[in-house]
């Protein structure tokens, strides 16, 4: 037994609501931070440490698609529009306005949440394949409209530089500052989530997902629920968007097409809908997994070919990889890393017992 | 006993083989050059014959000792036309010490722009990317060094203007491109001309992939008929259009494309030569195999014993990525010739890249000259035509009205 799950005994309702109530969770958590925190920005270079800035850009894109797909069960092909609304808005009032960054944040979540909301009407009437179509017009009326609305795109190029965010006197322009700033925003977002599934509007998510028409029976409103799930995840998309636009520097509205929503799309399923915890590794191994191949290839692929076949086989392997990859993943584990790693905590929950 | 003898040897052998393989103080100092391409994405018609162009050029540089005795070492790494793989790639290349950017892609170097700046490590951005970015005081480590899409503009303009029998006015020009930022630059300059020429033009945007225009050409031919047409064309777009073009019965040799509509991929994936016959293309680097640097290249792979590359056959992408890596190459001489240890930085080899000019290589390239303020090196294109079962010249080397690009360079650095 590695952990004792008997005998934690709690004396408060604050205690008992509290989201790691078992020692083990609080010293993971402990060393986790502490890892997040402390080793991993000092340890490492620049270039991992943009890497990682990456994946958590994708963490927060993630945890708001599965809310929407994985605990509302509404499929959704929108996601990088709403991230595109998020970005111009934020580079719009940062450019035209002057506004600091947490207006920015704010302000593009909140267009983002209203937009979502908007296109997520459809919903009311229509479930699953439909839906996700009805999404997928949405997300290239949006696409369209940027591209030839100026106002919004900022000129022909469609594209607008964003100064980098400023605390204080301090400006954010390297790897590591970038690092800490997305890291207090990917905790937010993590804590976020789990406190709202736990919590009635969560309650209600998972009831629509499950049977919508008995959630309805049982009193609750579906309309005002489901058009809530658009918008929470639409918010979380938003400042995805913002957070990407500062990271890089600069609103690009390529950055934001339909790929990018197949990407977030494949991260959930990956990682485990409903979950999480799936949404985490979802989005690590997709964004990670093209870096590793082609890393792996570079190290070993000169030993047997040529140099200028290495360099047209990699990118060409690293395509057929990912795929075939993540083929193999979901037929291992249809219900994603997320369940992997619930089997493997639950052998070792109850180890050395078998059950 | 015969086995610790057998022991003992294997590891004097051990130790030899790594004394021997370890080569006396480094003789020179690497320079690293940082490079994308997209070779599995929407553009590859294009990445997979230009990243190997400027590899061959990179690869017989060095085998002639490098420059200036200091050997290039290239990184290449693919981003598939999407951004976060470049930015990725582009922080790898940092960490390795590049000191020059091979960008590929128009949301490529917009996204990298910034950081470009703020490291200070020059990119070059040639025939795509923002044509504001010729404005070397406003964007000082962006380095178009080819005809932006605005002097393409320009250029195709003039060309019409020739044909057309010197003079525009009245005439009907259509302007057919692929509905996105890059696709819409060049508009502004071809309306300011349409003013000033007298001339009426029409846009006609294709929408992505760029597979359906059907109803543009149509349009173009039959209810606009149009007395020129000017083609903004990517992908697999080109291909299309002069199949759509010959559909409806328009004249090939009234359409003009710009340089990404023009290689000969483009025309065999049309039906090849003689289905295009006619068509008029612009380019930014020299078309065909009769080069000497081609020939030079051809004789290194002889000498190692192969033949020469297949991407060499498809001479107008594979010249312009002979001719890209040939300008890093000058630009990385300059620095060194400045600082002869060969430990250059960014700043170094900005400063060479602006002193390019009079570099032809034989007339591959076009004699640009870039200046501090002129990162775009003057907007030089050639017309080639598709007669014959092959690419004819029909201009040499011109630029065309450069007083309104520069006009809108400014008009574009006071926003």
């Amino acid at each position: 037994m590695i952990q004792r799950e008997c005998g934690v005994l709690k004396t408060s309702y604050e205690a008992d609501m509290a989201l790691y109530p078992l020692p083990i969770a609080r010293w993971t958590v402990g060393i986790l931070g502490v890892v997040f925190f402390l080793l991993i920005p000092l340890g490492l270079h620049e270039y991992y440490l943009s890497v990682c800035n990456l994946v958590w850009i994708a963490v927060i894109g993630a945890l708001g698609l599965n809310i929407l797909v994985g605990y509302t069960g509404q499929v959704s092909i929108g996601h990088g529009a709403f991230m595109s609304v998020g970005a111009y808005t934020a580079a719009n009032l940062a450019t035209r306005l002057d506004s600091p960054w947490p207006v920015n944040l704010l302000a593009g979540g909140l267009m983002a949440a209203a937009v979502g909301a908007v296109v997520g009407i459809p919903s009311l009437r229509i479930k699953g394949l439909y839906l996700a179509i009805a999404t997928l017009a949405g997300q290239l009326i949006i696409e369209w409209t940027i591209n030839h609305v100026t106002f919004i795109s900022g000129g022909v190029q469609a594209s607008i530089e964003v100064p980098r965010p400023r605390l204080g006197s301090m400006v954010l322009d390297t790897q590591r500052d970038m690092y800490y700033f997305l890291l207090v925003f990917v905790v937010l977002a993590i804590v976020g989530t789990m406190n709202l599934v736990r919590s009635r509007v969560g309650r209600a998510f998972i009831a629509i997902r499950d049977q919508d028409i008995a959630a309805e029976i049982i009193g609750i409103d579906i309309f005002r629920y489901k058009l809530l799930a658009f918008a929470i995840s639409s918010f979380y998309a938003g400042v995805t968007g913002v957070l990407y636009t500062y990271f890089l520097g600069i609103a690009n509205y390529e950055q934001f097409q339909i790929g990018v929503s197949i990407d977030y799309l494949a991260m959930i399923i990956i990682g485990g809908l409903g979950s999480v915890l799936g949404s985490i590794f979802g989005a690590i191994f997709v964004t990670l997994l093209p870096i590793v191949i082609r890393l792996s290839m570079e190290a070993f692929g000169g030993l047997f070919f040529a140099q200028q076949t290495v360099l047209n086989l990699i990118p060409n392997l690293r395509l057929m990889l990912f795929g075939a990859l993540i083929v193999i993943f979901l037929i291992l584990e249809p219900d994603g890393l997320n369940r992997l790693w619930r089997n493997i905590r639950n052998y070792f929950r109850i180890w050395p017992f078998a059950y | 006993m015969g086995q610790f003898l057998i022991a003992v040897l294997a590891a004097l052998v051990g130790v030899t083989g790594v004394l021997g393989g370890m080569s006396p103080a480094m003789a020179n100092h690497e320079i690293v050059i940082g490079m994308q391409c997209d070779r599995t994405g929407p553009t590859q018609i294009v990445g997979t014959v230009i990243c190997p162009g400027s590899h061959d050029y990179f690869s017989l540089v060095n085998s002639k000792g490098g420059v200036e005795g200091h050997k290039l070492k290239v990184l290449e790494i693919d981003h598939e036309y999407k951004v976060p793989p470049a930015v990725e790639s582009y922080e790898r290349h940092k960490k390795e010490g590049a000191v020059s950017m091979w960008v590929y892609g128009t949301p490529q170097i917009y996204a990298l722009a910034a950081k470009l700046t703020e490291d200070r490590i020059p990119g070059t951005s040639p025939g795509f990317g923002s044509a504001a970015a010729a404005d070397g005081t406003r964007y000082p480590y962006i380095f178009p060094i080819a005809a932006t899409y605005w002097s393409q503009g320009t250029a195709a303009v003039k060309f019409v203007k020739d044909q057309l029998g010197g003079n525009l006015k009245g005439k009907k020009i259509a302007f057919i491109f692929y509905d996105n930022p890059a696709g819409r630059e060049p508009i502004e300059v071809l309306e300011d001309l349409a003013k000033t020429e007298g001339f009426t033009l029409k846009m006609f945007a294709v929408p992505p992939p760029g597979v359906e225009m059907g109803a543009q050409v149509l349009d173009i031919a039959q209810r606009f008929r149009a007395d020129y047409v000017i083609g903004h064309l990517f992908g697999g777009a080109p291909a299309v259009s002069i199949k759509e073009f010959k559909r409806v019965g328009y004249p090939l040799n009234k359409f003009v494309s710009f340089v990404w509509g023009a290689g000969e991929a483009n025309i065999e994936a049309a039906g090849g030569f003689g289905a295009a016959e006619g068509y008029y293309t612009m380019h930014f680097a020299g078309v065909g195999q009769d080069y000497p640097v081609l020939d030079e290249i051809k004789e290194m792979y002889k000498k190692q014993g192969k033949p020469a590359p297949k991407e060499m056959a498809s001479t107008v992408y594979y010249n312009r990525g002979v001719l890209i890596a040939a300008l890093h190459v000058e630009a990385i001489r300059n620095a060194v010739k400045a600082k002869p240890d060969g430990k250059i930085t960014g700043v170094d080899v900005k400063n060479g890249f602006e002193k390019i000019s009079n570099f032809t290589l034989g007339g591959l390239v076009p004699p640009l000259k870039v200046t501090p303020t002129d990162h775009e090196g003057g907007g030089l294109v050639q017309i080639w035509q598709v007669k014959g079962g092959k690419f004819v010249k029909v201009t040499d080397w011109y630029s065309a009205y450069p007083e309104v690009v520069a006009k809108h360079i400014k008009a574009a650095a006071s926003k």
